[in-house]
Parts: structure tokens; sequence; C-alpha cells
């Protein structure tokens, strides 16, 4: 096990230098945009030339690379341009919300996930199972965006309940996390219930279930005691692979609503080419994404014992 | 009587075999209905002159609500936007985008991902392990943020998305291909073919690749849809299509503005948007339903 979670986090360091070298090469490796984007479009070939060489522009490619990995590994992000203060200060609290955000919807969807897919997986192709799984592909075929603006047309216009933004002018409003988390788990459930549906129908055939039916236990205690420990461990991957995808969808909902949170802040800075910016939330996004995916390797390694041991 | 030679069943072609084969979605009715909203957008996209009461970007009256008449006597079915461009013209006109870039842009993608994935699965070994190593660091951006560093980079524009697509979907089309070549190639026909000393390609690509096609279908449908949605979303953040031309997402982030006059107006485009996905990911769901059966 020990080996196993070594080797596990080796491939994700490794990972991380790799996607930190493509992250270099699509921003930095042309040096003369690096300056026009931090200096400005108005400034003189002069004056970014100046510029490029005060910071160490013209040293080697690889030397550059060095030094600004160090910089980033240290927490040294450089200074954002557009907010004209250091990266980490506007980053951390921006991560901070779309943690609240993305948490709570994440657990939301698992729960509502998990239920409806034990449901529908408890009896394949009965009644139950078609409507999750009809429900599902109706809700994941609904972009974020246009659930956004569908429950925002119910919810703050026709019948004014919600707020329709979520800027957290006043402080921390729960009201106003209603609709971004709702959007974030209408497109999300889905998923996790067809995944879990999928576990548990296997579960449910196999020769153990049949044995526990067969020997008169209750359907109840077939379904909590022996169905659902092994069909909920496959699920428990897919929640944790969710985390990636939340990324994403939380960049669309946070700029729908104006929510003040990391996903909002990566899409400003790629609309004002502010690139040190960039760099940092798309090395943290990449960083939190292949963090749970190797805590979900782990997990599920340490779930399931068949894999453990084999 | 004994001369009477055993009928050998002609063989079919390969090409009439996979049109049968999908000819069984008339069997499920999900399917169907998913088949039958993707004609109806294919169909409109193709006819989209004939269809459109007016052209996508002339100017009118702006904001007219759904039903409000033109100067010229028309009406504007789902209203106008901000400069009293006809946003059922643009719906129409729009279509056309989408299906042509989210097929093109799908199509790139297992144009790289399916020899990356055949190469993986069937040669193993160092290929394999430097194929998947790439495919997990790509993997491992959350896609949005990968395209909007991309196009952050290249800019934005109709092959700048196809290439972003393309770059971030090849990979998981690869690890599909993979997982099913590695469960092909240990039949009999492949080692017939090894026998034969047909070259590790046309096995590849002759005997595992189109027994690999049922579940590869499958999955294009179900990619298909989801690039529809990229595309919308690369449009609403405002990374996608460049103006005037109609883009859904867009034509949303823009109607959005003016919600407060009506907030039906983007309620039209996401309808459009949300329906095409539902029918490639409807078709998707029959197919795998069809396939399942035999």
């Amino acid at each position: 096990m020990l080996i196993f979670m070594v080797r596990r986090f080796g491939t994700m360091v490794l990972t991380m230098l790799v996607v930190s070298i493509l992250v270099f090469l699509l921003l930095e490796i042309n040096v003369e945009s690096v300056a026009t984007k931090v200096l400005g479009p108005y400034t003189s070939q002069e004056q970014r030339e100046l510029w490029l060489e005060a910071n160490g522009y013209y040293d080697p490619a690889v030397l550059r690379y060095l030094r600004w990995l160090g910089n980033f590994v240290i927490g040294d992000f450089g200074d954002s341009v557009r907010f004209k203060v250091p990266v980490s200060d506007v980053l951390w609290p921006r991560l901070g919300n779309t943690g609240i955000l993305g948490g709570i919807a994440l657990l939301i969807a698992s729960i509502i996930g998990l239920t409806l897919g034990v449901i529908a997986g408890m009896r394949e192709g009965g009644f139950r199972d078609r409507a999750v799984s009809v429900t599902a592909i109706l809700t994941t075929s609904v972009p974020e965006f246009a659930s956004a603006v569908f429950l925002s047309g119910v919810f703050v216009f026709y019948w004014p309940v919600l707020p329709g933004t979520s800027g957290m002018a006043d402080g921390f409003d729960l009201a106003q996390l209603v609709l971004p988390v709702a959007v974030l788990v209408i497109y999300d459930w889905g998923y996790i219930a067809r995944m879990t549906r999928a576990s548990m129908a296997e579960v449910m055939m196999t020769h153990y279930i049949r044995t526990a039916v067969l020997k008169g236990l209750p359907y109840g205690q077939v379904i909590r005691r022996h169905a659902l420990r092994n069909a909920l461990i496959a699920p428990f991957t897919v929640i944790m692979l969710q985390i990636n995808w939340l990324l994403s969808g939380v960049i669309v909902v946070e700029v729908a609503f104006a929510y003040k949170g990391f996903g909002s802040l990566l899409y400003e800075a790629s609309l004002n080419q502010d690139i040190y910016l960039i760099e940092a939330c798309a090395m943290v996004a990449v960083f939190v994404a292949v963090m749970t995916q190797t805590l979900a390797d782990i997990g599920y390694t340490y779930l399931n014992p068949r894999i453990r041991f084999s | 009587m004994t001369d009477q030679a055993v009928s050998v069943p002609r063989r079919e072609s390969p090409m009439l075999r996979v049109v049968k084969g999908l000819a069984l979605i008339r069997e499920s009715p999900v399917g169907m209905t998913g088949l039958a909203i993707i004609v109806f957008w294919v169909l409109v996209a193709i006819f989209a002159p004939l269809l459109a009461p007016f052209p996508p970007n002339q100017p009118g009256l702006p904001l007219q609500p759904a039903g409000g008449a033109a100067l010229d006597g028309g009406i504007y079915w789902l209203g106008t936007d901000q400069l009293g461009r006809d946003t059922l013209s643009r719906i129409i006109y729009g279509s056309r985008q989408v299906l042509l870039y989210a097929p093109l842009a799908t199509f790139c993608a297992y144009l790289v991902g399916i020899p990356m994935g055949l190469a993986a699965g069937y040669r193993r070994g160092l290929v394999d392990d430097i194929l998947s190593f790439i495919a997990n660091v790509i993997l491992s951006f959350p896609v949005l943020v990968l395209y909007i560093i991309i196009i952050a980079t290249i800019g934005a524009s109709g092959i700048n998305i196809v290439i972003a697509v393309t770059f971030a979907s090849a990979p998981g089309v690869m690890r599909i291909v993979r997982g099913l070549v590695l469960d092909l190639r240990n039949r009999e026909y492949v080692f017939a073919a090894e026998t034969r000393g047909e070259t590790p390609w046309r096995i590849m690509l002759v005997e595992i690749l189109p027994n690999a096609r049922g579940p590869l279908i499958v999955d294009a449908c179900l990619r298909l849809g989801y690039v529809v949605i990229t595309i919308g979303t690369l449009g609403f953040l405002g990374l996608g299509l460049p103006p005037p031309d109609p883009d859904w997402g867009k034509m949303v982030s823009e109607l959005r503005q003016f919600a407060i006059v009506d907030p039906l107006l983007a309620v039209y485009p996401c309808i459009a948007i949300s329906s095409l996905v539902l029918g490639f990911n409807l078709l998707a769901d029959g197919l795998r339903e069809v396939s399942l059966r035999d």
C-alpha cells in the first residue's frame, strides 16, 4: 500500500511538471508577446526591450523555465497586470469562495446522484430505472449557461424570490448561493446517478445477492447490508473525478452569476491577457484536479480489497 | 441431388453491415426521438435561407418581444436582440455554425485519437506508456481551463475552436480505443492475421478497428453532444466565433443582459442548444441499448 501511494504521488509530481512545461510553452515562450501583455499594447519597442532585459527574459528558455518553476513552487506567482498586486493576494480568497460553491454543489449532487442511482439500479429496466435514466439524460443535456438562464428566468423574473447575481457585495448571503449551486447540481447529478446505477445493477446480478435473497433476508436488508457496500465503491471514484468537471462548470456559473470565485478570476484574467494570473490559475486548477485523481485512486484501492491484494 | 452446391451466403460489404447495424435504432423509441431531433436541426441548417424570415444580421426594431411586428410587415416570431436582429433567423442560421464545427471538431479528435489508441493498445510497452502519460497529462486539465488557455493564446476563431477541441478530446478517444484494443487484440482473427504476416497497421485498421466500432459510435454521439455544449459555452464566454455571424452561445450572453426587458428573449437560443445536445445524448442512449441487445 505504501509503495503504491509513493508511486502514485510520484506520477502526480511528474504530471504537474509536464503540465507546467506545457503552460510555460503556451504562455511564455514568445517573450515579445509576454512584454506586450504585461506592459500593454501602447508601449514602444524600446520600453518592452528594456523591461524584458531587466526581468531576465533574454536568458535561455530552459533557465527561464526553471526560475519560473522555482518561484511557483514557493508560491510566488508574480504580479497581476490588472489588479496591480501579487497574484497570490487575489488568487487565494477567490479559491476559497469557489471551494464553498463547489463543495456545496458537489455534496448535494452526490447525495441526489447516489440516492437516485441506487433506486434506479435496484431493479434494472424497471419504471424507476427508466424514469431516472431519462431525467438524467435530460438534465445533463442542458449546458450550464442555459440552465442559468432558465432558472433565473423563473426564480428572478417571474417569481422574484432569489437574487439574480451572486456578487456578495454586502457580505456572505446564502440566498445568492442557491442559483449557482442549483445550476451545478442540475448538470452534475446525472453523471453520478448513471455511474451509481450501473454499479448497483452489476452488484444486483451477483451470486451473493441472489444467495441473500434466496436465504430469505428482507429485501431492505439485502440492499443495505450486501448491495450498497459493494455498489458504492465505484461511485466514490466517479465523485472524486467529478471535481475536475466541476472546475469547468464553476467557470461558467461564476461568470453567469458574477460570483467572485476562482473561475471568474481565470475568465477575467484571460480576457485581460493577465498572463501571470492565467498561469497561476491554470496551475492551481490542474493541481486540484490531479490531487483529487490521486486521492480517488488511493481511496479506491483502500476501499476495494480485491485490487489491494491482487 | 448431391451435385447441388451448398449455397454460400454472399458476404455483405462491411459498409452495408454498419448501416444495417445502425438501422436497428428504429427499435428504440429513445434513440428514434434523438435521431428525429438531430435530423430536424440538420434540415434547418441546410434550408436556413428558405426558413429564416429575415437575414440573420439585418438590424430592425430592437428588443421586440416574441410575435412583435417588423416595420416591413414581417413578424419577429421569437423577438429581436438589442440591434433588432430577428432571433428566430439567427437561431436558424446559428444551427449551421454548430452543425459545421461540432462534427468537424469531433472528427478531428477521432482522427488523432484512434491511431494513438490503436498504437497504444496493440503495441503495448513503451509506446503505450508514453502515449498514456501524454493522455493523462492533457486529461488532468479541467477542460474549460484548457480551452480558455488555448483560445487566450491562439485567439478565437472557428478553426482555433476545432484545434482546441481536438487537442482536449483526442486523449479521451485514445483511452477508449486503447481499452477496446486491449480486449480485441487477443481474438482468433487477430492471431490469424498475424500468422498470415499482415503488417501491424493493417491488422489494427482492418482487423481490430472495425470490430471496435459499436462502442466508438456511441462514444462519438456523446462526444458530439458535449462538443456542442463546449462550443456554446465558449460562445457564451465570448471566446467563440467572431461576430457578427450568429452563434447560439453568444446570443444567450447578449440577450441575457436584457432579461429585465423580457427574460424570455434569452430562453429561445438556450432551448435550441439544449435540444440539439439532447438529440445526440438520446441517440447515444438508444444506440447503446440496441447494441447491448444482441
